[in-house]
């Protein structure tokens, strides 16, 4: 006779996961897999060693970043789509200030990571922007994926192509200083990690208890209701996808400076964490802090479709179908967590 | 094939256009014995009702006698739990709306249900005319209907450009067309000016002169009597009396309609005369509608202290656009003072400059139905202390407050951090008053503050508003119960076409000469309203 | 000259025949009011389907693998409709679902037909000199027949209604849900169509992402041409043509590859704001995107 309860939904949510994983191993079936051996392989892959740990912690650094700020956008009703884009140019910014400012050394990390804030930022405020001539900001964010690839390849196989490199398309390598110390022998660059989980806590906090995470609600909740207490929903939408975005944006400084330490081409920066992070998010069910759990578990799905092209040289776009069929279940899982009760008699 | 035959007239053969030798004969429609339960309550308990051919019943009663039910069982929306329905004698089971149009029962509901970007011949055709072209075939057969009862329908018109009363001659067409020899026409003048109703009126008479049984409802006495042949009456789900028109009087069909004996008496003393001077001054305000079109022209009046500004009008005649001027949401040109100050801002910037708004869509403006009790009453002043520190929200000051309201307005919720969706429209209004009138506002904006409440939520929101007068705070209420208007203001307004005209003091207007004035009559040919606004309204 | 400028339409319709069928197929369901963002992967599909039945030998039938293309698509859009229209799920994130689960499915099982060739494309026709691939003449008379059937039939008149009052056309005794169901399954076999286009008459080939796009340029073509099937056509023709160009451009031009590769997206989203700036979004069918519940209005 209450709302749906805590527990419900957790469960709602565990069983519909379970579910999207039986169905995926039908789609192995169909194409010849077998599911045991595709499960067997990402599993021992992932959790059964340290190596593997350590590419599950990897991958789910720019999870966590970009699932805590979609988390946000989704409680606001914005439908950023486009995180993949904003990672990019996340990147661009923070590429860009590693190899061409004159940013003091102890200075340049924080500047990098700053540069691709602002970058993710200023690539989902265009969305935002858009909405308000009415643009449905799934459409608008999609397309700027499709224009960031495109201004990526421009960049490092145009004017930053890098002056050492013959035959390949990517920057030359940013200098030593804007490399972010990782983890001894593993790629996870662990001051990223720090800033994923700390945002993740601040957002937690900001929505739930901040008179912004308040509108936020309102506005997401019943728009019509925020119109008539004033509230602005065009103000809410524009810092949801500065946040959103720049969240994304920071999830690309980290790949460029924690890992290649250059930018190159954009299908190798990314290995599609803006889509994936929809489903940390809505896993979450719009809980930034609840990220801390779903993004590592998309980090071993994202981390076991490494190892499926390489062990049973199957294509990484695996990890879309898990994706797909994952969030499938999980809006189709909502009809058994919603209550239609109508509590006593006028 | 079988579209074509649907469009042939009904057949009325068999059925005489003589009352009394019809009465000899079985009866168009008997409902015996008829009992629906939902949990907690009996919506229809043991009703029994007949109509003959040739016959208007009235179905009277207040909002929750049962009314809305029993319709629903008669076209098929609900199956009753027990009872019996007799078409001409013949015992028949309504299980769907299409098959009670089949058995010849027709619905013409309150609020019509038509799609606004198709034409009138091609909402006709939907469902009905098969093949090509199907509402090219259907407009012949329209316009032949409308003819013959003088229910002046264009069947090229597009809906979103007709009047309430041209959508409801719609319906009317759609379930002639559909054969149907019982029609009920359910509450149809609630969207009408008493003249639209005189001929919504003069239709129902044609139709039953040609032999078909209509079944009106209503909670409008005048009305009743005026149209209905008989009148059944219903009272928290059972018959409680039957009585032909001949002889009634409005006041034995309230009493039998409320269970008691019914004064029209006023709820409100005497206001503030006109030396309580001007609280809200609003000086030529104008303001474009939905569509571009002008929703308010030069509307100019005063609000006085402690006084409660009636607002009367058919809807969609710039009330809302003027409450929401005065709120805050909508644009406009013009000057409105609210104690000597100019009145601006956004909506927040006038809730703290004192003006509350108490909104005619409850639940898709008033509250957030997913947020809590405790959550929603905060949502005016959320951002400011004591409710937040800064940034930050402080929790236990907004439960604090909300337990109080909670308690001091009677809202029940089985708490206070229970979401506002699960409640219902008499507690959920409740909280929006507790809310909107917790910071001691100057001016009181309430639309239909008690529409759709039981008797009792209606009288607490009542008494609240007028407590509030006592304090010196001006409200406008607007409001489509003339009733409510006339027992509960000092003075009235009406609203046409986005003028307003008046205010008159509540002493020289009535029911009829408010209707007229809606209708759009000029006020210096009605009597009782021949003080216009030069003498009342600001320009005095 | 005149010879050049016909040469440049012929070669932009045949670019826009993809856009064409697919926007089609989402003007079906979205006028019954199901947004279905899906069209990427049913598209995708529909290639590997069609290209699966086409290469299996020399003499496989082209029809069968029309057909073939046209059944995943609306295999996969049964998803959709029984997310959105039985269980009232989020249209927007069912779609976006489908559209993952469709390029990944397409991507995992048509892996071993990647670099294949294909024996027996579908053979051009040839009109007054120009060739000219029977999808196109079949997308044109689709637009046709689709902007006939919505305005002149019965059954076009019960799908409007649908997606504008579900309401109003359930109380007349119409079946909202299924109605609804067999728009979005129409949506989805025209999606799949266009992908056979794709890989049977275009590409003749199966490569990952050979949609690249396309299905997302083509739901968003929708808005652009106020949900109206002829208009698609000049809008298929006109996205069409800056992909031409692109073709054309390319290497003639000191511009660099990539800005005349994201120029479609950029386009997509100047004319969208356009629309959006004209207001053009009220011709939206008025449930669009919106789960029927009976007595919820």
């Amino acid at each position: 006779m209450t709302a749906p309860s805590a527990a419900r939904t957790a469960l709602v949510t565990v069983a519909s996961v379970v579910v999207a994983l039986l169905i995926c191993a039908l789609v192995f079936v169909f194409a010849g897999q077998s599911p045991a051996e595709v499960y067997g392989t990402m599993l021992r892959g992932t959790l059964g060693d340290p190596t593997g740990l350590a590419e599950v912690g990897r991958r789910t650094i720019p999870l966590l970043l970009i699932g805590t700020g979609l988390a946000l956008a989704f409680r606001a009703q914005f439908f950023n789509i486009g995180a993949e884009g904003q990672l990019l140019l996340g990147a661009v910014f923070a590429a860009g200030t590693a190899l061409f400012l004159p940013v003091p050394g102890a200075l340049l990390i924080p500047a990098v990571f700053v540069a691709g804030f602002v970058g993710g930022g200023l690539w989902a405020l265009v969305a935002a922007a858009l909405r308000r001539v009415n643009v449905n900001e799934i459409l608008s964010t999609l397309m700027l994926n499709y224009i960031a690839v495109a201004l990526v390849t421009y960049l490092i196989a145009g004017p930053w192509k890098g002056k050492d490199v013959r035959g390949y398309i990517y920057t030359d390598n940013f200098p030593q200083g804007a490399w972010l110390p990782t983890f001894s022998g593993t790629q996870v660059h662990w001051p990223t990690l720090l800033l994923g989980v700390a945002l993740a806590l601040g957002l937690q906090w900001l929505l739930t208890r901040s008179t912004f995470g308040y509108a936020l609600r309102v506005v997401g909740e019943n728009p019509g209701a925020a119109h008539y207490a004033g509230l602005s929903s065009t103000r809410v939408a524009t810092l949801v996808a500065l946040l959103t975005g720049g969240l994304a944006g920071l999830a690309g400084a980290g790949e460029v400076a924690g890992i290649h330490h250059r930018l190159l081409e954009a299908s190798q920066i990314s290995l599609g964490y803006g889509f994936t992070a929809v489903i940390v998010a809505w896993l979450a069910r719009g809980n930034p802090a609840l990220c801390l759990i779903t993004a590592p578990l998309m980090g071993v799905i994202l981390a076991g479709g490494d190892l499926l092209k390489i062990d049973l040289n199957l294509p990484f776009r695996v990890v879309d179908i898990f994706s797909g069929v994952i969030l499938l279940c999980l809006i189709a899982s909502e009809v058994f967590v919603r209550h239609r009760v109508q509590w006593g008699r006028a | 094939m079988k579209g074509l035959a649907a469009l042939r007239p009904a057949p009325v053969k068999g059925w005489t256009v003589n009352q009394t030798q019809s009465s000899a004969g079985p009866p168009a429609l008997r409902l015996s014995g008829i009992t629906k339960r939902f949990p907690g309550v009996v919506a229809n308990d043991a009703v029994d009702l007949t109509v003959h051919a040739g016959e208007v019943l009235a179905l009277l009663g207040e909002n929750g006698a049962g009314k809305s039910t029993l319709i629903s069982i008669l076209y098929g929306l609900y199956q009753p739990d027990e009872g019996a329905v007799e078409l001409a004698g013949q015992p028949v089971r309504i299980g769907s709306p299409a098959q009670a149009r089949r058995l010849g029962i027709g619905l013409v509901p309150q609020h019509p249900l038509l799609v606004s970007r198709h034409t009138v011949a091609e909402n006709l055709a939907l469902g009905r005319v098969g093949g090509l072209f199907p509402a090219r075939r259907v407009a012949g057969q329209v316009r032949e209907l409308s003819a013959r009862y003088g229910l002046e329908v264009n069947p090229e018109a597009r809906v979103s450009d007709l009047s309430p009363g041209e959508k409801q001659r719609v319906e009317i067409v759609r379930a002639l067309l559909g054969g149907a020899r019982v029609l009920i026409l359910d509450e149809p003048t609630s969207v009408l000016t008493p003249q639209e109703a005189e001929g919504l009126f003069r239709v129902m008479r044609e139709l039953k002169a040609d032999g078909r049984s209509l079944i009106f409802i209503s909670h409008k006495l005048d009305e009743v009597l005026a149209v209905a042949d008989r009148v059944t009456v219903l009272r928290r789900g059972k018959v409680v009396g039957g009585v032909p028109t001949r002889g009634a009087t409005r006041e034995s069909l309230a009493e039998l309609m409320v269970g008691r004996s019914v004064d029209f008496t006023r709820k409100r003393a005497g206001g503030p005369g006109a030396e309580a001077g001007a609280l809200l001054s609003v000086r030529d305000l104008s303001a474009q509608g939905a569509r571009g079109l002008p929703a308010l022209r030069g509307v100019s009046f005063e609000l006085r202290r402690g006084e409660v500004l009636g607002v009367a009008g058919i809807a969609g005649n710039g009330q809302s656009e003027l409450v929401e001027v005065l709120a805050g949401l909508h644009a406009a040109t013009g000057s409105v003072t609210l104690d000597s100050q100019a009145l601006t801002g956004d909506a927040a910037a006038r809730f703290r400059s004192g003006v509350a708004h108490i909104p005619e869509d409850r639940i898709h403006s008033g509250t957030v139905p997913s947020m809590t009790v405790a959550e929603n009453l905060a949502l005016r002043d959320f951002e400011r202390p004591p409710l937040a520190r800064g940034l930050a929200r402080d929790l236990t000051a907004t439960d604090e407050r909300a337990r109080r309201e909670v308690e001091a307005y009677g809202v029940a919720t089985p708490g206070i951090h229970t979401p506002t969706r699960l409640l219902s429209g008499g507690n959920i209004q409740k909280l929006i008053l507790a809310r909107e009138l917790a910071g001691q506002p100057k001016l009181i904006l309430a639309v239909h503050p008690t529409y759709g409440l039981d008797i009792g939520a209606t009288d607490q929101v009542h008494r609240v508003l007028l407590d509030r007068t006592g304090d010196g705070a001006g409200v406008l209420l607007v409001s489509e119960d003339l009733d409510e208007l006339l027992s509960l203001s000092d003075r009235v307004a009406v609203m046409v076409g986005g003028s307003l005209l008046g205010p008159f003091p509540v002493a020289e207007v009535t029911r009829e000469s408010l209707g007229l004035l809606m209708g759009g009559a000029h006020p210096h040919s009605i009597p009782g309203a021949d003080q216009g606004p030069t003498q009342n309204g600001v320009m005095a | 000259m005149d010879s050049i400028v016909i040469e440049a339409l012929v070669r932009a319709l045949a670019v826009g025949t993809p856009l064409l069928l697919a926007c089609l197929g989402a003007i079906l369901n979205e006028r019954a009011g199901v947004v279905n963002l899906g069209v990427e992967g049913m598209m995708a599909v529909g290639a590997l389907a069609a290209f699966a039945v086409a290469s299996k030998s020399p003499d496989a039938s082209l029809w069968a693998a029309v057909g073939a293309a046209m059944l995943a698509g609306a295999a996969l859009s049964l998803l959709h409709a029984f997310a959105t229209v039985t269980l009232r799920a989020n249209q927007f994130v069912s779609g976006l679902a489908l559209a993952l689960i469709g390029t990944g499915a397409a991507g995992l099982l048509g892996k071993k037909f990647e670099g294949l060739p294909l024996f027996n494309k579908v053979p051009d026709w040839t009109l007054g000199g120009f060739t000219i691939s029977p999808f196109t003449v079949a997308a044109l008379i689709l637009a046709g027949l689709l902007a006939f059937w919505l305005t002149a039939t019965r059954g076009g008149l019960t799908l409007r209604s649908v997606g504008e009052n579900p309401a109003a056309a359930d109380v007349l005794g119409v079946n909202v849900g299924l109605t609804r169901v067999l728009a979005v399954l129409g949506g989805g076999a025209l999606a799949g169509l266009a992908g056979a286009f794709l890989s049977l008459s275009y590409r003749s080939s199966w490569a990952d992402n050979m949609t690249n796009g396309l299905g997302w340029i083509a739901v968003a073509l929708v808005i652009f041409v106020g949900w109206r099937p002829l208009r698609a056509i000049a809008g298929a023709l006109f996205f069409g043509f800056l992909y031409y160009l692109q073709f054309r451009l390319q290497g003639n031009s000191n511009v660099p590859t990539e800005v005349f590769s994201a120029m479609p997206f950029i386009l997509v989203l100047v004319v969208l704001a356009l629309a959006g700036v004209r207001g053009q979004a009220g011709d939206a069918p008025a449930a669009l995107g919106r789960a029927y519940v009976r007595g919820e209005r």
